[in-house]
């Protein structure tokens, strides 16, 4: 007990605990925080009374480096920052430089980024519903997921050269046409996607004790929605249109038939049957595309040095996660004067202490897993 | 109809439970559908992308001869300096001119981010990227490289 | 054929000859003692490889495949790792509490292999309040993960064991209620006469649905008191990190890891003992024939073939189901198992006053 009330007293900005709380740092090395988040959490036996998250631990100043580097060369570090969705983290630097320099991309490389786009965003939903599951303690889940997000994998591999920080993506452009066999490789992941998809149900959504830990937790309403910034998934589980790709649509997306997921309840579970819905969707668009790549340059002429006029750019795309926001201040010279990115995960993260406090450390893990954090996202 | 909801639960329970174990049943038993690749073992078969970006290499052909002429584009393309071109002159034995070619191609693979905008700066196509990726080692001056070899010289014609 | 009684008692009065009856009582203890080591040890190293296969087979992967033939001296390489590593104590932990704990474990788990018959006539003590004893020894582990979990000062381990302690406590009412209805239908608590009684059929063929339901409750209240998942709270490893165990490490380790494996065992041995008649081979009433055939199938193996695939069951759940909450863990136990279970009991009485069971 003389441990404890010594921590308390040692402690007292991070919430106020009383008499016989526990102040437990969950993290920065903890299974469930996937990376080095840290949540400082006060408990009242399993009841969780306040969450302070605690950030910092893998910041790298990517935004500073950028200021550093050119047009050319900063996009290659915004991969580093939302790994799991990182070509569409270079989509958005790519459009913003295009924005500034006033360049007309060329239909094929809009309709390239678009297909790499969803081929991400299936690949990052499908490792979030592995590391989700295993988060609620099943682990087949996150073997079974692995085995689609490989095909992707390497689908990737083959036309860009990497698995995961890919560096695709150019102003103007994309850096390579696309590999002969992507076609068939696309298909191929196709029939193997809808082969599969329903051990996912079977896996996962139908189950019992998954349905019970998902129902009624974490729930935060649209008006907090809205209130704490929460973007991406996270928003349209509690049935806020926030999906980029439909309020302001950018590259080809607007002539696309795909649906935004909507859900109202709320809950992790809400946020939960919107990824799975969202795989379904972004198939959807590859199968539109997929047969219909027009021909002509994948690659818009540039010059050599990139210079951006004087003045404010701003693009937002909706990542796997939420909404990513690219804000230069140009100088006029080749590098930028200032550099913001608004990620999703920050303002995602920020809503966890609304959403869990009163509940449980099971509730915590859960709704964490439904948030879909990727921590360099939040610290950049 | 308590007592009926109540019965109504546990059986659809089972139900789902019964459906996962199933599909977790079948797998168990259906040997085929692993996919477990033996990397070290498999080294022999394994086929990378020919996109691969694994390191940066400077081909040669069979005359010992390259394509960089030594203009540091991919120097100045590289985001984290992890390319440094250190240039001489050389003499033209003929015409007795002097011209400017590289000395040093220095490569450092542990900077590297295999970003792979060298290969897209470079004007001449020099150097590409090259699908290898067990680079660990002991010792990490290893991984500083020279990419030209001793006694190389530009490919005629290439400026 | 040759039977365990017979080379038992052939041992005993050579001793009895050797070193006089109080000298051959000790060497015989020290004999069953060495025995039951070695028994823990070996299905230690098996359970673990059969984990791993199995674990890995549902994972659509390959499992160990490297040490031994198949990977089948993983376990060994792996107890030889934990052996030589640092067995540490953390500052702040209570030094006495913290060590005793894993013996704790590891005794209450020998406790448990006293009555069980692992072949015709091939028991340790053959006493006549066999269930009453495993229920009573069965309660006990609890004590060793509270020891564990208190005295680690870690607040993660507090938490597990704290989890734990609720959890045992309540699924052994249920447990303990679906074994009486195999007392019931047997009408004694030996576990000799428990067997015996299923000579014409195991009784979960025997006894109608009433049965089935108890021994569906048996096996969701022994994996909850095993603290296997999907009921592994006390350890609850993407919430607690490991629980209980979070600070231990090297032998200590080992010893809660085996533990872990042998409540298994046990609780599987003594589910097929009560459900699936332990040693008996498959006899069907009067078909004589068929029974006799049955017979050539030695007992032993009848007896660990169905353990291990009770066993296998257990481990089909873990790989297949996520981990409940702790409250929907209780309320799993109070509003559904345990209300069940004595409404099943009763049927059970019904059934067996009516003689209505084969």
């Amino acid at each position: 007990m003389y441990r404890e009330t010594e921590i308390i007293k040692d402690a007292p900005q991070f919430g106020e605990p009383g008499f016989g709380d526990l102040v437990i740092n969950v993290g920065p090395q903890h299974p469930a925080t996937h990376g080095v988040l840290h949540l400082i959490i006060t408990l009242n036996g399993e009841t969780i009374k306040d969450i302070k998250p605690n950030l910092g631990y893998i910041h790298r100043s990517i935004e500073k480096m950028c200021e550093s580097l050119t047009y050319r060369q900063f996009i290659y570090v915004t991969s580093r920052m939302d790994y799991l969705s990182a070509h569409i983290n270079n989509h958005a630097c790519a459009l913003v430089v295009e924005k500034g320099l006033q360049v007309e991309v060329p239909e094929r490389a809009q309709v390239i980024r678009v297909l790499f786009d969803e081929l991400t965003r299936i690949a990052s939903h499908e490792l979030w519903w592995g590391a989700m599951a295993m988060d609620l303690g099943a682990f087949t889940p996150f073997f079974h997921s692995f085995r689609e997000r490989e095909t992707i994998n390497v689908i990737m591999e083959e036309t860009c050269g990497a698995r995961l920080t890919m560096n695709y993506y150019v102003p103007g452009g994309v850096m390579w046409d696309l590999h002969p066999d992507f076609q068939k490789r696309v298909k191929d992941f196709i029939t193997l996607y809808k082969k599969k998809i329903h051990e996912y149900d079977e896996l996962v959504t139908g189950n019992i004790i998954f349905q019970n830990r998902m129902k009624g937790i974490g729930y935060i309403s649209p008006e907090d929605v809205i209130s704490y910034g929460c973007t991406g998934p996270v928003a349209r589980g509690s049935g806020v249109h926030s999906d980029i790709r439909k309020v302001s649509p950018y590259s080809i997306y607007s002539k696309l038939d795909f649906d935004e997921v909507l859900e109202t309840g709320g809950d992790s579970f809400a946020r939960y049957v919107v990824r799975i819905k969202e795989m379904h969707q972004s198939i959807k668009i590859i199968e539109q595309l997929i047969d219909n790549i027009p021909e002509g340059d994948f690659q818009a002429k540039t010059k050599a040095v990139l210079k951006l006029p004087k003045g404010e750019y701003y693009q937002s795309v909706e990542t796997a996660r939420g909404e990513l926001g690219v804000y230069i201040v140009s100088e006029g010279g080749t590098t930028p004067y200032r550099i913001k990115f608004r990620s999703p995960g920050f303002s995602n993260l920020s809503a966890l202490n609304h959403m869990i406090k009163g509940g449980k450390i099971g509730d915590l893990i859960a709704a964490m897993g439904t948030l879909d954090l990727v921590i360099p996202d939040i610290d950049r | 109809m308590f007592i009926k909801d109540y019965i109504k639960d546990i059986a659809s329970a089972l139900k789902s439970l019964a459906t996962g174990m199933k599909m977790t049943g079948y797998y168990f038993t259906h040997h085929k559908e692993i996919i477990t690749e033996q990397y070290p073992d498999n080294r022999d078969t394994l086929v990378l992308a020919e996109r691969f970006k694994g390191e940066v290499v400077m081909p040669h052909d069979e005359n010992n001869e390259h394509a960089c002429t030594g203009c540091t584009s991919c120097e100045l393309a590289c985001p984290n300096g992890s390319i440094k071109i250190i240039t001489k002159f050389d003499v033209d034995a003929e015409t007795g001119k002097r011209k400017k070619a590289i000395d040093t191609w220095v490569y450092h693979l542990d900077l590297c981010t295999m970003c792979g905008l060298c290969v897209e700066a470079c004007p001449t196509n020099a150097i590409k990227m090259a699908p290898t990726f067990e680079h660990s080692v002991f010792d990490r001056n290893k991984l500083v490289k020279k990419l030209n070899e001793d006694g190389s010289k530009v490919r005629a014609g290439v400026e | 054929m040759w039977s365990f009684s017979e080379i038992a008692k052939n041992i005993d009065l050579w001793l009895n000859d050797l070193v006089g009856s109080t000298w051959a009582l000790v060497l015989e203890m020290v004999i069953a003692g060495v025995a039951v080591i070695g028994l823990f040890a070996a299905l230690g190293l098996v359970l673990v490889i059969m984990e791993r296969k199995v674990a890995a087979w549902i994972q659509i992967r390959l499992g160990p495949n490297r040490v031994g033939p198949k990977g089948m001296f993983q376990s060994m390489a792996d107890t030889v790792k934990l052996l030589v590593k640092e067995g540490m104590t953390p500052d702040g932990a209570d030094r006495l509490l913290f060590n005793v704990a894993p013996f704790i474990a590891m005794i209450v788990a020998m406790l448990l292999m006293a009555p069980i018959a692992f072949a015709k006539d091939f028991q340790l003590w053959d006493m006549n309040i066999g269930v009453l004893y495993i229920t009573a020894v069965s309660s006990l582990s609890v004590i060793g993960i509270l020891m564990a979990g208190w005295a680690s000062n870690n607040k993660y381990s507090l938490l597990g064991a704290m989890r734990s302690g609720a959890q045992i406590v309540s699924y052994e009412l249920s447990g303990g209620l679906a074994i009486l209805a195999v007392v019931v239908l047997t009408g004694s608590i030996s576990l000799t006469d428990i067997i015996k009684a299923q000579e014409n059929g195991w009784w979960i063929f025997k006894g109608h649905i009433p049965v089935i339901i108890a021994f569906i409750i048996y096996i969701i209240a022994v994996t909850a008191e095993t603290n296997r998942a999907p009921f592994d709270l006390a350890e609850a490893e993407s919430e607690l990190t490991a629980g209980f165990h979070t600070e231990y490490s090297g032998m200590k380790f080992a010893l809660f890891f085996l533990a872990e494996y042998i409540n298994v065992f046990i609780v599987c041995a003594i589910g097929a003992t009560l459900f699936f008649g332990g040693w008996m081979p498959l006899h069907i009433g009067n078909w004589q024939a068929f029974n006799h055939i049955m017979d050539y199938i030695p007992s032993s193996v009848w007896f660990f073939g169905k353990t291990f695939f009770l066993i296998f069951l257990i481990m089909w759940f873990r790989w297949t189901f996520p981990r409940l909450r702790i409250d929907q863990l209780l309320n799993l136990e109070w509003k559904y198992l345990l209300p069940i279970s004595m409404i099943n009991l009763l049927l059970v009485t019904l059934i067996a006053i009516l003689g209505w069971h084969f």
